[in-house]
């Protein structure tokens, strides 16, 4: 086994003893990014020649000089006798939407090509403490606007590499393609409406949304400042868990961030499953898609496969002594995209007016006639077209005669469910469940281009995950299984507020149950290729 | 049932509201997806909603750090903030004359 196959609690106990230096570490991990990653994202990237289509393109910036220091400051400090953090030598990835400190932080967006923030987001700090090393930043869906990463500015955008013809999801998708591809360990991510959840399930790896509030939001840029979460993804479900213990805590600098104590999530996951109980909704076997003439939701299945995962995973833990409790209601679930189109874009628009080619970032090189000039030359160059969209469709949703019948109208649906969820979770309820199990997507990884353009049926690949969001309840995506292409398959656990010491020890019974299934000992393209060299 | 649709003169007005600038072609993709998105919408027009349901800005109950003390603190090195910006003048942005201003 290489050491990049390691996981994160075994490169850092292996670190913590002295076994293995964190410079051997980041040197293989550095070998890795440079054999499968190819060419970072830039803004001016040409055409691509047939062995570049093959590689992930996770990354659009290696940060070698200062991952090279943090490791020499591990090894200093296991070399003195001191604590060298529960991250220890650990290689990390950050989605390019966090700032660090000097480094260039674009959100992938043409508007911020050359901006170095003067700060470092609070999860980037405390993973730092922690004595992980930052490789580099990873690319995204320009402002996290996306579900497969293809509208990112920095080209080419990230591949799956599991099939690199097909989208690693999004927006979170060089990140949990960076996981996947063995380039590192862990990565940081962000999860608005399924982020995180949905490229871990089609990247095949463990994606983890915290409750609303667990993990400081100060040096993220925000998308939805009600609804983002950072969040950990990694290959294993022990590793998303100390990841969280790094990140998980209160921050003087976020002022939503939770003051309800952290628990030690590593140390719960070996509790098991045993009367645990665990729920079924038939509100999540189906898509609600509109007709574009009516209005109407349409009902969709689901692929076949991941809804055999589903009720597998169900039978391991009731195998395990879980108890399964079927037909939940959550029957808001169906509403919840339409309501995040209508949450998410109103506080995108507001959140993206403050990109005006004044302050920092991308100013329009065109000689302008006076301010205002300047700034609309500066937005219709800087920004991408989803950008553009989702800040005209946040005015008008938001805007004067229409706010009551939408804006007002989604904040009460989302009220309704977080209704249907304080129902199914209330210890004193007909259900009085631990967590809910669904499918983390409706179908795997989908080809490059091939919805693209089509922005609602994008977003409709976040329907299993956005309810959680609008709820404001932890999730974490595992995998669950390969479908007939070897393309993964993601379930997702839901839990209570706070909870996440109860999805993960769901996720971590399911894993361990399951590490002899067949589907396991497969590998994603990019590493059997990486083999048969 | 008829749905709403967003008409190319409000699309133009927002353009406007929103300080951008389109192509022909890129107005009208972008229309097109803001009247499929609002496909989408329009069916929350027809949920049922609980009598006594309240809008709620988030989903959980915030249990948040709260806002620090209104205390000015200076930024220890304002040079790396005025470092990033595309033009300075005196320690400040700076940026074109505001439209009759002068």
């Amino acid at each position: 086994m290489s050491l990049n196959q390691l996981s994160a609690l075994e490169v850092a106990a292996h670190v913590r003893s002295g076994e293995l230096s964190a410079r051997e570490v980041l040197e293989a991990s550095l070998a890795q990014i440079h054999a499968v990653d190819g060419v970072p994202g830039s803004l001016d990237q040409k055409s691509l020649d047939p062995a570049e289509e093959q590689k992930v393109h996770a990354f659009i910036r290696l940060t070698e000089d200062l991952a090279h220091r943090q490791a020499e400051e591990v090894d200093r400090k296991i070399s003195a006798g001191e604590d060298p953090g529960i991250l220890a030598g650990v290689p990390v990835s950050i989605k390019d939407i966090f700032t660090l400190q000097g480094v260039e932080t674009t959100a992938a967006s043409r508007i911020l090509y050359n901006f170095k923030p003067p700060y470092t987001a609070t999860p980037v700090q405390k993973l730092i403490e922690a004595g992980a090393l930052i490789l580099g930043k990873v690319n995204l869906d320009e402002f996290t606007f996306g579900s497969s990463s293809e509208s990112s500015a920095f080209k080419p955008a990230p591949n799956n590499p599991w099939e690199t013809s097909h989208v690693p999801g999004g927006s979170s998708g060089g990140s949990t393609a960076s996981v996947a591809a063995e380039e590192v360990a862990l990565s940081l991510g962000t999860d608005t409406g399924g982020s995180i959840r949905q490229p871990a399930a089609f990247c095949g790896v463990v994606g983890l949304k915290p409750t609303y509030g667990r993990v400081s939001r100060y040096g993220l840029m925000a998308f939805s400042s009600s609804l983002d979460c950072p969040g950990p993804i990694a290959r294993t479900v022990s590793d998303a868990a100390l990841m969280l213990q790094a990140i998980a805590g209160t921050d003087p600098k976020d002022s939503t961030s939770s003051v309800v104590p952290t628990s030690n999530y590593l140390e719960s996951l070996k509790e098991g499953v045993k009367g645990l109980r665990v729920g079924l909704s038939p509100d999540y076997t189906h898509l609600f898609y509109p007709d574009f003439e009516t209005g109407e939701l349409g009902i969709e299945s689901i692929q076949k496969e991941i809804s055999e995962s589903v009720l597998h995973a169900a039978s391991v833990l009731a195998d395990l002594g879980a108890e399964i409790v079927e037909n939940v209601p959550l029957p808001n679930a169906k509403y919840s995209i339409p309501t995040y189109f209508v949450v998410s874009r109103v506080e995108a628009a507001s959140n993206l007016h403050r990109f005006d080619g004044v302050k920092y970032g991308y100013r329009t090189p065109v000689e302008v006639e006076d301010l205002q000039d300047l700034i609309r030359r500066t937005r219709a160059e800087g920004f991408g077209s989803e950008a553009k969209l989702r800040i005209l469709m946040g005015m008008y949703l938001s805007s004067e005669g229409f706010a009551a019948n939408y804006y007002q109208r989604a904040l009460k649906v989302r009220a309704m469910i977080r209704r249907d969820f304080d129902r199914a979770f209330d210890p004193h309820g007909e259900y009085r469940l631990d967590v809910v199990l669904t499918p983390t997507t409706a179908t795997t990884a989908f080809k490059r281009n091939d919805i693209f353009g089509n922005t609602v049926r994008m977003q409709y690949s976040d329907q299993m995950t956005v309810s959680a969001n609008h709820a404001g309840l932890p999730a974490v995506s595992v995998p669950g299984g390969l479908d007939a292409d070897n393309l993964p398959i993601g379930i997702q656990f839901i839990g209570p507020d706070f909870r996440e010491d109860l999805i993960l020890r769901a996720g971590y019974a399911y894993e361990q149950a399951t590490l002899d299934e067949a589907w396991r000992a497969v590998r994603p393209a990019v590493l059997r290729q990486e083999v048969a060299k | 049932m008829s749905i709403s649709k967003i008409s190319p003169e409000l699309f133009q007005k927002l353009v406007g509201l929103a300080a951008l600038e389109l192509t022909d072609e890129e107005s009208a993709y972008l229309l097109t997806e803001m009247n499929h998105q609002l496909s989408s919408v329009n069916a929350l027009l027809q949920v049922p909603l609980d009598a006594d349901i309240q809008p709620t800005l988030h989903g959980i109950q915030c249990q948040g750090a709260g806002p620090r003390a209104d205390v000015w603190q200076p930024f220890p090195t304002p040079s790396e903030i005025l470092a990033g910006a595309p033009e300075t003048e005196a320690g400040m942005f700076a940026v074109p004359d505001v439209k009759g201003a002068k």
